[in-house]
């Protein structure tokens, strides 16, 4: 392509992590490698009488919280709040940019966020508005409760933290939100409104966002014994989700600005896609049309100029339930490979369990460290692929692999609703 | 209470949402809680919870309203113990 019909190339400049596996993006990267489960055991879940009771949970945050803000802030933040700041500054601070004065009235006019939630600050609804509410305690709530539960809450926090002038908004698609947050800010660097952009996604960790799952029953209730074990993606023994927390946001930045700031490159996002499967052709509410995730795949290849047979692996939205073996099938077909052709296909939910709104951001972290360091991450507990998948069961890693070679990596995220998000992140070439 | 406990007890109080640390080591009875210290205005009824609850006293809004010093937080607050 040349002249105007060009797209501005987007890089990732910066990467920022808070899971139930490790906060901060160097300890994620060894605990990726080395397979390690953050899923635990959770007191909450087994007084509510959940028939679930493993969850992922990120330890250590309000420690590094006291270290990172000042109180006045800590005041006004939740857990969905503290996760977000957390890895939207690591983020900001990777990618070498510096962290503004709070008496300084310089404002970023050509950075901004888009940062997801699912469903947000369900901890502070529950806590708070809704028995001080009932209790006729109104002033009780003081001044925070509305920053907390709004949706916007978490990027309204970022702007105030980092001086951000451009777009600064929350989407929200359920399981695809922090996926689809990504191709919003490439798409919006890409039209040249914006030079940074903080995009991904955030969901605090609370048993009163996972009670309705568990109502749902879509939750595995068959390892709460072994809680390292439980989260089972494309395994026979899958018996539903884990619901996991925390924060994943990278900084997204057109190629230009990045080189003209000298700015370390960790990947190239090449393309994108989202659509819908408008809940027809056996999508629903809770199941993903399989025509439409195909179409997701094949329009963010398209739109990265990369064709089928250069996948080298895949990252799938691979949650644990019975939507599993139609997910692999629907990335063999729109990648066009035979059983024993598929590429690595590989599933962070393994170690983290679901993060909901979160998963997309934290899982986008985990693609771009395969794709600049050329390793793929074990799916875990897979040892007993299931049926349906057997075909393709070489294309499962149980350990790390080594892959230097690895130039072209694609992420999903499927949401309730039928919505699909499809991110392809490629090595940086110049 | 003797005002000057009073007063110790008020900026501690404040002192989490305080942006200029400055002058709260200036503070006096005729420190302005929003333009000398820098507190947030929509933060006023979070203090005035902490007070409640400090001193064990309810504080109606409209004695809220008349407090813009340091130094009338502390009468107002002797008034009622």
């Amino acid at each position: 392509m040349s002249g105007s019909d060009e797209k501005k190339r987007v890089v990732i400049t910066g990467l920022g992590v808070i899971a139930p596996n490790a906060n901060g993006v160097a300890d994620f990267e060894l605990a990726l490698r080395k397979g390690r489960s953050g899923l635990k055991h959770q007191e909450k879940m087994v007084e509510a009488k959940f028939g679930c009771t493993v969850a992922g949970s990120p330890v250590g945050v309000d420690e590094l919280c006291e270290e990172t803000f000042r109180e006045e802030e800590l005041l006004a933040m939740n857990m969905n709040h503290r996760y977000a700041a957390l890895a939207a500054l690591e983020a900001w601070q990777d990618a070498g940019l510096a962290r503004p004065d709070y008496d300084s009235d310089e404002v970023d006019w050509r950075s901004g966020a888009i940062l997801g939630t699912g469903i947000g600050g369900m901890d502070t609804i529950a806590e708070k508005v809704v028995p001080l509410t009932n209790a006729g305690k109104i002033r009780r709530m003081g001044s925070v409760c509305v920053e907390q539960v709004m949706a916007s809450g978490i990027s309204a926090r970022l702007s105030g933290l980092l001086a951000l002038g451009n777009q600064v908004t929350t989407n929200s698609s359920a399981c695809s939100t922090g996926t689809e947050a990504l191709s919003m800010g490439l798409e919006r660097i890409r039209a040249g409104l914006a030079d940074r952009m903080l995009c991904g996604g955030a969901e605090a960790a609370s048993h009163y966002i996972w009670s309705g799952f568990d109502a749902m029953r879509v939750l595995n209730r068959g390892s709460n014994d072994e809680p390292e074990k439980a989260s089972r993606p494309m395994s026979a023994s899958a018996g539903g989700f884990i619901p996991g927390a925390g924060a994943g946001v990278v900084l997204l930045e057109s190629l230009e600005s990045a080189l003209e700031r000298g700015a370390r490159i960790h990947a190239e996002l090449k393309g994108s896609a989202v659509n819908c499967g408008g809940q027809r052709m056996g999508g629903s509410m809770t199941a993903p049309n399989p025509t439409s995730v195909q179409r997701c795949i094949r329009e963010a290849l398209a739109d990265a100029g990369i064709g089928p047979d250069q996948v080298d692996v895949i990252n799938g939205h691979l949650t644990a339930t019975g939507a599993d073996p139609r997910e692999v099938e629907a990335w063999a077909k729109a990648l066009e490979r035979e059983p024993g052709g598929l590429p690595p296909i590989t599933a962070t939910k393994s170690m983290i369990g679901h993060a909901l709104g979160a998963a997309g951001g934290i899982e986008s972290v985990a693609s771009i460290l395969m794709v600049e360091h050329g390793f793929v991450h074990p799916s875990i507990n897979c040892e007993d692929v299931h049926p349906e998948i057997q075909p393709h069961a070489a294309s499962i890693p149980h350990e790390a692999m080594e892959r230097p070679d690895l130039e072209c990596l694609v992420k999903a995220g499927f949401g309730f609703g039928d919505v699909n998000a499809c991110l392809v992140f490629a090595r940086y070439r110049e | 209470m003797e005002q000057s406990e009073v007063m110790e007890r008020v900026v501690k109080i404040l002192t989490p949402w305080v942006k200029d640390e400055a002058a709260l080591s200036q503070v006096s009875m005729e420190t302005n809680i929003l333009e000398d210290l820098k507190v947030n205005s929509a933060r006023l009824v979070d203090v005035v919870i902490a007070f409640e609850d400090d001193f064990d006293i309810e504080i109606a809004d409209e004695d809220v309203d008349q407090v813009n010093t340091v130094g009338d937080a502390v009468n107002l607050i002797c008034g009622k113990l």
